[in-house]
């Protein structure tokens, strides 16, 4: 645990966490009709995730957030397995997508598109790996 | 429309995705990718079966046509060589369970291996040319992990070489096809070669066949290119070897043959002049460095260069004589060089050294290993009723008929230097008095010499069978030949 008091730093970074993560989501969603998409989404997230490993240490942050970034790779590839193999099973042509309009309770009639599960395996995987990438270095002594 | 062809890509992904939650379970990995090994060579059998009776299979990606989408193409050439890759995936697959250690076993082995191979089967099967920059880059990083994996001084110091060289020659990819763009406004294979064809092949496009050949040329490890290899190859444990040896440089090999055949055929006398002056070179230079070692693992890599010179020069004369023999040929040195590799790997591990004035007398104990290494030997230099042979000839028959007498000389006179340099193994490592090496009694020989033996029974098969193959064969090289074949099952005109 580091000795020197940082309070200022862990004030601003839980106002700013928040922001930052929400921005991620959105940027996330907005991927089909605005600049965007599962990449840049997930790298943002990873940012906030090391915000939080620049405010605490690496094992108070396995603490908060009890994720094994491993595990979340392999199942962001099965994600993006799964919607383009998905296609098979319709007998059309592999990565074939389908999309439809559903209604929502609250937020009505929404269109869902199984490209947006693909960007999902997409925005795992890029949390997953460079998440792997920065706990690895900062775990090697 | 037909989903077979994705199959072969498809089973290794998702069981290297499923592995990596298994890390830690040995047994599972082992026997999962064992599995999906069978399943991926049963799914090529049918499909080499289904191009040979429905003719080339495409596949448009997404349900976008042809020149739009990413295109998955199989001729008969890719569908052999996905076969082979299957073949020599699994029985590097068995041989690593008894030899590559449970340490590297739990840091995610199997789930690279599987990975390597989706990116090889990928590079044979796609019709795009970006893509195919996409399933080297999956099959490179692959190889990195694999090269790396273990943390060896030896492996440390040879992949940062072998890493520097790949990632030059992967910008300088992306640099040509950036060039090819530019021109040809098209990444569809087929379709670039129609633009190609309809412009007549300006100097501009004779620079960007030259700048393939550079970026394949050092993917496939060709005269002034091979550079990296001997060292690189020389760092990981023998069934990683015996992959890279088999599969990564006949990638590079199938690359420089599918653009020089489908898109640049227009200006022979310039760039297929200069491929068979580098197969030429290439040649000579590998038997010099075959021979030249007293290392078992440096004379089987040097001869690797050997044989990518013999393809390349099969290719370069481009009568169909010489291109069906550069396929026979190319398919019987992935399997037999996957088979030395092995074979090297359990002398190896017999006796500790790799150095061969420090082995004799193996064959008094180990004759299965002993003669097992004197067949593969033969084919390797193409004895006649062995797999090695029908393709020289076809090669050097097709040299004759092309009147390219020096090259098919060469081709010729390499043989007799390939055959002494791997004697040399046999002779001073299997002849002689027998001496006592420290693991001797530890070495899994039984286990190991399983997957050789797979091989060489099936090169036997592939050199006695050639009547029954002849026609696979040839209607991959009337492709190659015709490369209006390829554009009309692609773009369906």
């Amino acid at each position: 645990m580091r000795s020197n008091n940082n309070i200022i730093l862990e004030t601003t970074m839980k106002v700013v966490l928040f922001i930052i993560v929400l921005f991620s989501v959105y940027i996330f969603f907005a991927g089909h009709y605005y600049p965007g998409g599962g990449f840049i989404g997930g790298l943002m997230t990873s940012g906030a995730i090391v915000l939080l490993l620049i405010a605490y240490d690496i094992k108070t942050v396995a603490t908060i957030l009890p994720v094994n970034y491993r595990t979340m790779t392999g199942i962001g590839l099965l994600f993006a397995i799964g919607t383009s193999a998905g296609s098979l099973l319709f007998n059309v042509p592999f990565l074939t997508h389908a999309f439809g309009h559903i209604e929502v309770p609250i937020l009505g009639d929404i269109s869902l598109h199984t490209a947006t599960l693909f960007d999902l395996g997409v925005y795992l995987v890029v949390v997953g790996v460079t998440m792997t990438i920065i706990q690895t270095i900062g775990e090697d002594e | 429309m037909n989903n077979l062809i994705i199959l072969p890509i498809l089973i290794p992904f998702v069981t290297a995705a499923i592995l990596i939650f298994f890390h830690k379970k040995i047994r599972i990995q082992r026997w999962l990718s064992a599995l999906s090994s069978i399943a991926t060579i049963f799914v090529a059998l049918v499909l080499v079966q289904k191009v040979h009776t429905d003719g080339i299979q495409s596949l448009n990606i997404s349900s976008w046509d042809a020149p739009f989408g990413i295109t998955l193409v199989s001729d008969m050439l890719s569908a052999l060589l996905v076969l082979t890759t299957s073949v020599v995936a699994f029985v590097c697959l068995i041989y690593s369970f008894k030899s590559i250690g449970a340490e590297r076993e739990k840091f995610y082995y199997y789930p690279v291996f599987n990975f390597l191979i989706v990116g090889v089967n990928g590079a044979f099967t796609t019709g795009d040319i970006f893509n195919l920059f996409v399933f080297f880059e999956v099959m490179l990083m692959s190889s990195y992990v694999l090269l790396v994996l273990g943390g060896t001084k030896i492996q440390l110091r040879e992949s940062i070489k072998y890493l520097l060289v790949n990632v030059i020659s992967s910008a300088l990819f992306v640099i040509t096809v950036a060039y090819l763009y530019s021109v040809v406004g098209t990444l569809n294979m087929a379709h670039i070669s129609q633009r190609i064809a309809e412009i007549g092949q300006p100097g501009i496009l004779s620079v960007i066949a030259v700048l393939f050949l550079i970026v394949f040329g050092l993917k496939g490890a060709i005269f002034p290119l091979y550079f990296w290899m001997p060292g690189s190859y020389y760092a990981p444990p023998a069934p990683v070897l015996a992959l890279f040896g088999a599969l990564l440089t006949k990638v590079g090999v199938y690359s420089i043959t599918r653009t020089y055949t489908l898109f640049f055929y227009h200006d022979q006398g310039f760039t297929h002049e200069l491929l068979q002056l580098l197969a030429i070179v290439s040649i000579i230079a590998g038997v010099i460095g075959a021979i030249a070692y007293w290392d078992m693992k440096k004379i089987i890599i040097y001869n690797i260069i050997v044989a990518v010179g013999v393809i390349l020069y099969g290719v370069s004369v481009m009568n169909i004589d010489a291109l069906t023999g550069s396929i026979f040929y190319l398919i019987h040195d992935m399997i037999i060089k996957a088979a030395l590799f092995l074979l090297v790997g359990t002398i190896i591990a017999i006796t500790g050294t790799s150095n061969l004035k420090k082995v004799s007398g193996l064959i008094k104990r180990y004759p299965g290993l002993g003669w097992t290494f004197f067949i593969s030997a033969l084919a390797l230099a193409g004895i006649p009723p062995l797999s090695g042979f029908i393709g020289k000839l076809l090669i050097v028959q097709g040299g004759f008929e092309g009147s390219s007498y020096v090259g098919a000389g060469v081709v010729l006179m390499s043989s007799l230097l390939v055959l002494f340099s791997v004697m040399k193994i046999f002779i001073n490592g299997f002849w002689g008095v027998h001496r006592a090496y420290e693991n001797e009694d530890k070495a899994p020989v039984k286990w190991l010499l399983i997957s050789p033996v797979i091989l060489v029974i099936l090169s036997a098969l592939y050199g006695i069978g050639t009547e029954a193959i002849l026609p696979y064969i040839s209607q991959a090289a009337e492709t190659l030949a015709n490369p209006s074949i390829y554009i009309d099952a692609v773009l369906k005109e």
